[in-house]
């Protein structure tokens, strides 16, 4: 692995790429636009749509769970300390060995994959979905009861949307996260942003490939980052006509 | 779970491998991973905890330390440590350029947040009995902010040991990475084993670091709870 890079550049600098080797990628430019080009639907595409697959399927699991967790921890109060040892516990163990540790139980594929990149967002939306919950007023919760609310009514038509900016917070971090921790994917499953990383990794002087996967995870994370505000921002009107008055 | 057997028997044999004489041992490896952390982490805690306390002490820059914090986040390790590599050749001294780029986003937001928190009347109390700046800042507000300034330190470390052992992935040699990169030499066990003497490894440092916090923290501050969040502090800043 540490040998990979002498070893190409003790070969020939530039490996060759099919047939459309340009002038750019001959002469080793910096960034060569017609390499992202020609190479944008075999290599680029694909890896950026498994890594999008990945992180929502994970999150999406993270959060129901997390829901599950926080709803858990407010009826019996005594839940709460196990979940956030438990969660703090995932979250500590780093992802390179948290994946290779899967691998053993469950084998080197997706599920693997999915399970450690769901125990990294369970500490995060567990701990924003519980505040959130906690930090809704008693007094708007005596009101909904004066007003005949049910228990399930109250939580979903009053508990819910004044929580949502924290829970939304508690995603914005999830997502950004497990975007960024997807990009280990590859070690145990051929899939994910990462492969492009890695097989850039083994091309030495040519660095186009690890340029253009490299702006597309941190421009996912950006962009997702961006749309969850933009949610927010929809899902919340009040705080917008707050700020404004 | 036999293969968790053959890890357990890599790690009592100290990551001897049949036929492979030359391999580094699994406790210099765990020692180097320990080295290369420790580095990282002391240098982000140079920088990071004085930004974070006078940004907060000022109560200046919220927009810094909170962007600063989300960018750390959506920066991957091996992204940083594959740019670095290419750029300027993996050695000891881009890894450690890698990981305070990723230490110092936590520190610095958890520092600020814990600072920015405390309760203004103490500050006010304090500026009462005629206390300096100075004395405000490092009889006050520190003592105070312990916790949460330990726990941005406490993250920083775990992303650190995190990755200390995916440098290896992009070639950087001297971290119980090395084995888990290697499983042609190691085979499956070898990597099973380092990657739990990594997850162990993490922990014991968590639990280092919570013992020297409860140490550092004054007696009073200790009872009210608080228990490091620095998740929720950074969260409830987001929201903001």
């Amino acid at each position: 692995m540490s040998a990979s890079p002498q070893l190409a550049a003790a070969g020939p600098v530039i490996p060759h790429y099919g047939t459309q080797s340009s002038q750019c990628v001959v002469h080793n430019h910096l960034f060569c636009w017609d390499w992202v080009e020609g190479n944008w639907s075999s290599v680029l595409w694909p890896a950026l749509r498994q890594h999008v697959y990945l992180a929502v399927v994970a999150v999406s699991i993270g959060f129901v769970l997390s829901i599950a967790l926080a709803l858990l921890a407010r009826r019996w109060r005594w839940t709460e300390q196990p979940t956030i040892l438990i969660t703090t516990f995932l979250y500590t163990i780093p992802s390179l060995a948290l994946f290779e540790l899967l691998v053993a139980p469950v084998g080197a594929n997706i599920y693997a994959a999915e399970i450690a990149l769901v125990s990294y967002t369970l500490l995060i939306l567990f701990r924003n979905i519980l505040t959130g919950l906690r930090d809704v007023p008693p007094d708007v919760l005596d009101a909904a009861e004066g007003m005949g609310m049910t228990r399930t009514q109250q939580l979903l038509r009053i508990e819910f949307p004044l929580a949502l900016p924290g829970i939304i917070a508690g995603l914005r971090i999830a997502v950004v996260t497990t975007i960024a921790l997807a990009t280990i994917v590859y070690t145990i499953y051929d899939a994910g942003l990462g492969v492009p990383i890695h097989s850039a990794l083994g091309e030495g002087p040519f660095k186009t490939e690890l340029i253009a996967a490299a702006v597309l995870t941190i421009g996912l994370a950006i962009f997702a980052d961006g749309m969850l505000v933009l949610i927010q921002r929809a899902l919340t009107p009040w705080a917008r006509a707050r700020r404004a008055g | 779970m036999h293969e968790f057997v053959e890890a357990f028997r890599f790690i009592a044999h100290n990551g001897a491998v049949a036929g492979e004489p030359n391999l580094p041992s699994l406790a210099h490896l765990a020692l180097e991973t320990l080295k290369v952390g420790a580095i990282g982490v002391a240098i982000s805690i140079v920088i990071a905890v004085p930004v974070g306390v006078v940004l907060g002490h000022l109560h200046r820059g919220s927009f810094l330390a909170i962007n600063l914090g989300n960018v750390g986040r959506a920066l991957p390790s091996l992204v940083i440590l594959a740019i670095g590599d290419a750029f300027l050749g993996l050695g000891l001294t881009v890894v450690e350029l890698a990981l305070v780029i990723l230490a110092v986003p936590p520190i610095v937001t958890n520092a600020y947040y814990a600072i920015e928190g405390v309760d203004p009347d103490f500050v006010d109390a304090a500026r009462g009995m005629g206390m300096s700046e100075r004395e405000v800042l490092f009889r006050v507000e520190l003592p105070l902010s312990v916790p949460g300034i330990f726990a941005g330190i406490r993250t920083a470390a775990v992303f650190v040991i995190s990755t200390t052992t995916i440098a290896s992935l992009a070639g950087f040699s001297g971290s119980l990475g090395d084995i888990i990169a290697n499983e042609t030499s190691y085979h499956f066990s070898g990597v099973l084993g380092a990657a739990i003497c990594v997850a162990l490894l993490a922990l014991a440092v968590e639990a280092a670091l919570t013992i020297v916090q409860y140490f550092l923290t004054p007696r009073g501050v200790r009872y009210a709870g608080r228990e490091g969040g620095s998740i929720a502090q950074a969260t409830a800043a987001a929201t903001a």
